[in-house]
């Protein structure tokens, strides 16, 4: 059975026009939307390529330490360097805010695209020319800076790899500027008249504070990679000691961006995750101003907590003091999230669909990732963590477990309009427990061995170092995360030719996006102007049986969504959605 | 100072269109040219300690007057001008953290320079 | 880049009926579009000053670090040939401003005469730059790191030919000889240099830009194509182009007017 409202037969955004060049060349952001999530996919195999190439060469047993060649520890440097440069460059940080921004933030806004669709073409264009310029680096040599790029070593004896990489980086870079200006602008300026800023949905608030550190930051990265390509090529010696120069201010300019950018790849996932838990528990969201405004204040904290990741590297005790007691600060407004979205919860009628299964499983993640990062704020214990694995299962559980599990739930909830059809019940939250189940075998016993001294980025061990155990969970745990998250892909790939055609508002959402039929037409609505009302007021909306998703209580005569479709409300059970049609 | 000369009769207002008069353009930009020659005279002068604050200030004065008039923020929504204020805000942040760091460690730099620097002769 | 903001806006593909001529499908207003242009460019032009605030943040460090340094340096620059570009770019930005004037009274052949006359100031910009810079290469006063740069710790390093050439190196009338410097100070002298190029020729690099800019909005002057509801395009560009004047306004006093 078909619902109603859905539009796969009719006229939509995926089959008005076709060819090649109708997709590459849109300057629809829906489209845009969709080619920034199946690239940055593509991004994620390449990178989780190199991840599984990492904890197979640390697997005990499997590659003999003391007989390793300088090529393969060129290699497992390359792999570990790549890893991080493609997963945050060309994976965490347009995930979220270019891929579902783009598809969501117009239509969330009732408007017909974004505020400049040709630069958000061109920001897109500009993500594949970085991604082509990162990729080039595979075939010149090795990439074995670590995705930071410290000079002396990166503009000294290391490889040309790094002269490709710092292009990437620079060119994406403006990608991330100009999505975040787009934007911005496009927040500022496309509220529907009776949109205030306080009845914005949240999701939108934590795009909008992401294109702020967007704009803020990333320019200082294009600057620093572009001193670094001149420092590389031309030395100029602004970074080199040997030319009077000072390495440790490439640190500053480095981390002035990329403490924030950690904001850039977090924030969007929080976003998302205010819209999962207002909808999925059918209560307004607890306390709207504080999430808004918690959102705003993370932003503008990010810019002056950078000196923690230089404890070690030279920067002076004063300054560490400061910046280790200005760290604390991000903590307060990432509780008042969690403790919000908790709050949410209580008492409300939770409804574990698998986008709410990965929401409430990023509380679990989140909490273990944020609470570690105050023993690294901390001078005294980050002496002994410093450069061991306990940062690295720290940043993973922060940037894997909030902002990946963040963007897959995303893409689940917002999967129905993108594509008109529903992904399986059963399957996606089969891939949803793999995964989470081999992401916490991954990194935590990194935890335990990261505190007991192991450092990272080493190319093997060996046994009487006494990390075996804690490689050999960690690798098993990562296998099961990747079968995890190949499951993941493949329910969504099955849905998309074989899936239950999805209606217009299978989860019952009452922002702007779910008031358009599924998938929506090209100019994204059939009709003007929008009511506007409270965005997480859940009873503007019931469950209909007939339609197996949500329509509206009060449908307006015009709604196309409703038009051919008799009023006949059933209570709402979460497990029937998605039964077998 | 020159917005003494803001002339009424060149107001054409189509809606979106705010021209600046031409007589207050040149005045800005004489006055600019002013500032410039200023700026120089009293950079060939001495002033115990001051020179970079009157240069720094001259320079002030002028960005003010381009932003204010020719970049028209005197007429634009003031939140236009918030954002450009913000970005200096924001690099005066990024120079003041940066600028007390590098003072305290400049010593270890200037000593591996010492120790490192050979000298064939 | 900043051309492409603008031209999200200009080109007006426009469909609906009702819609204005010069309205973009999903703008509901021409206020709405020239505003969220207006805004659009301000952001950009935000992260401009922040692109830039890395070497402000290099120039102050080191000043600071090494006035001394920074004052022998500003010898090797041309104090008058400093002030003439500046008053040249303060020319142009005059000529922008009155464009965006003559765009918004729909003046075509004004418009087209303020463009040329800004463009021909930009070139003239790059030219006297050009002879600053090869005065330079010609001298060997370059960054530490350059073959020819006669600004380093040892003097083995440096080549045969400056050192018979370079009137820096030998002394001459009133310059001090930079062989006879401590090797400390000389090499630190190379750093002031690699401030000096690193911003002279990033914003160069931004007056380049501005000179396509400016090219591309003097080809649709003359097609007509501005008026009193449509001159959003030259607006922005002529902020940017503000905004590469405002950089130059602090990069004067900064470099060249060190006492």
């Amino acid at each position: 059975m078909t619902p109603s409202t859905n539009t796969l037969e009719r006229t939509n955004y995926l089959n008005a026009t076709k060819g090649f060049m109708s997709w590459f060349w849109t300057i629809d952001h829906k489209r845009l939307g969709l080619m920034y999530m199946w690239s940055v996919v593509a991004a994620f195999i390449l990178g989780g390529f190199f991840a599984l190439k990492i904890r197979m060469t640390l697997m005990p047993g499997a590659v003999d330490f003391a007989s390793q060649t300088a090529e393969q520890m060129n290699a497992y440097n390359n792999a570990f360097t790549v890893h991080g440069a493609v997963m945050i460059f060309l994976v965490i940080i347009p995930s979220i805010p270019a891929a579902l921004g783009n598809f969501v933030v117009p239509m969330m806004l009732g408007a017909k695209d974004v505020a400049f669709p040709r630069l958000n073409r061109f920001s897109y264009h500009l993500w594949i020319i970085g991604a082509l310029l990162f990729t080039g680096t595979f075939f010149i040599g090795n990439l074995d800076t670590g995705w930071t790029f410290y000079p002396p070593y990166s503009t000294g004896s290391t490889d040309n790899t790094v002269i490709l990489a710092t292009l990437g980086a620079f060119v994406l870079g403006f990608s991330s500027i100009f999505t975040g200006l787009n934007f911005i602008v496009t927040i500022h300026k496309m509220r529907p008249a009776n949109m205030t800023w306080f009845r914005m949905p949240l999701f939108l608030w934590a795009i909008y504070a992401t294109a702020v550190i967007q704009i803020l930051a990333t320019p200082v990265i294009g600057i620093s990679l572009l001193l670094l390509l001149v420092e590389k090529t031309m030395s100029i010696g602004i970074f080199n000691p040997e030319l009077g120069g000072d390495p440790v201010f490439f640190q500053h300019l480095f981390w002035f961006y990329s403490h924030p950018a950690v904001y850039i790849m977090i924030l969007p996932g929080m976003g998302v995750m205010s819209e999962l838990f207002a909808t999925f528990s059918r209560k307004p969201i607890f306390g709207y101003k504080s999430i808004a405004m918690s959102s705003l204040a993370i932003a503008l904290f990010s810019f002056i907590v950078w000196g923690h990741h230089m404890f070690l590297s030279g920067q002076s005790q004063l300054m560490s003091v400061i910046f280790s007691a200005l760290t604390f600060s991000v903590a307060v407004p990432s509780a008042i999230k969690v403790f919000n979205w908790i709050a949410t919860m209580y008492k409300g009628s939770v409804a574990f669909t698998t986008p709410m299964i990965y929401g409430m499983s990023i509380i679990w993640l989140f909490g273990i990732g944020g609470l570690t990062g105050l023993f690294l704020a901390t001078l005294g214990t980050d002496v002994q963590f410093h450069d061991t694995y306990f940062v690295v299962a720290h940043f993973h559980y922060v940037m894997v477990g909030s902002a990946l599990f963040g963007f897959i739930g995303g893409i689940y909830y917002w999967w129905p309009k993108m594509y008109g059809r529903m992904a399986d019940n059963f399957w996606t939250k089969l891939a949803w427990f793999m995964s989470f189940i081999g992401f916490n075998l991954t990194f935590l016993p990194q935890f335990v061995g990261g505190s007991r001294g192991m450092p990272r980025r080493y190319a093997g061990y060996g046994t009487e170092a006494g990390y075996d155990s804690f490689n050999y969970w960690s690798t098993i745990g990562a296998m099961i995360l990747a079968v995890g998250l190949t499951m993941a892909l493949g329910t969504l790939i099955y849905s998309m030719f074989r899936g239950r055609k999805a209606p217009s508002n299978p989860w019952g959402g009452v922002t702007l996006e779910w008031q358009t039929p599924t998938p929506p037409p090209e100019h994204n609505f059939e009709i003007d102007a929008f009511p506007v009302g409270d965005p997480y007021d859940m009873n503007l909306c019931e469950y209909n049986g007939e339609e197996e998703g949500f329509l509206p209580v009060n449908p307006r005569a015009d709604d196309p969504c409703v038009a051919d479709v008799a009023i006949d409300p059933v209570y709402f059970e979460p497990e029937s959605e998605n039964a077998p049609a | 100072m020159a917005d003494s000369s803001h002339n009424h009769d060149a107001h054409d207002d189509h809606g979106l269109a705010h021209p600046v008069p031409l007589k207050l353009l040149f005045a800005v930009f004489f006055t600019l040219v002013g500032l410039t020659i200023l700026t120089v005279i009293t950079g060939q002068m001495t002033f115990a300690g001051f020179d970079l604050a009157l240069a720094m200030v001259i320079a002030t004065c002028k960005a003010t007057l381009v932003c204010l008039i020719f970049m028209h923020l005197k007429y634009d929504k003031p939140f236009l001008g918030m954002i450009f204020l913000f970005s200096v805000l924001f690099v005066g942040l990024f120079l003041a953290f940066t600028f007390l760091d590098s003072n305290e460690y400049n010593a270890d730099i200037n000593a591996w320079v010492r120790d490192n620097m050979t000298i064939s002769q | 880049m900043s051309s492409t903001t603008a031209d999200a806006h200009a080109g007006g593909h426009g469909h609906g009926h009702d819609h204005p001529k010069h309205l973009a499908h999903h703008f509901e207003t021409l206020e709405q579009q020239y505003g969220s242009g207006k805004l659009g460019i301000w952001t950009f032009l935000l992260t401009e000053v922040l692109f830039f605030s890395a070497l402000f943040v290099a120039y102050t460090m080191y000043r600071a670090q090494y006035p001394e340094v920074f004052q022998f340096a500003s010898q090797y620059l041309d104090t008058n040939l400093g002030a003439i570009n500046t008053i040249v770019l303060l020319f142009s930005s005059l000529t922008v401003a009155w464009g965006v004037r003559n765009a918004m009274l729909g003046q075509h052949k004004m418009l087209c005469i303020n463009l040329l006359l800004t463009l021909a100031c930009a070139g003239g910009f790059m030219g006297i730059k050009y002879v600053e810079y090869s005065h330079k290469f010609h001298e060997g006063t370059l960054w530490g790191g350059h073959v020819d740069s006669i600004f380093k710790a040892d003097p083995a390093d440096i080549s045969e030919t400056m050192k018979e050439h370079s009137h820096a190196w030998n002394g001459d009338g009133e310059l001090v000889a930079v062989k006879d410097l401590d090797p400390v100070f000389r090499q630190r002298l190379g750093l002031f240099f690699a401030v000096y190029f690193c911003l002279t020729g990033l914003h160069g690099i931004h007056v380049l830009i501005g000179m396509i800019l400016l090219t591309w909005l003097l080809l649709r002057a003359m097609k007509k194509e501005f008026g009193p509801d449509h001159f959003g395009a030259i607006d922005f560009g002529g902020l940017y182009w503000h905004l590469v004047d405002l950089i130059w306004i602090f990069l004067f006093p900064l470099l060249y007017l060190i006492s």
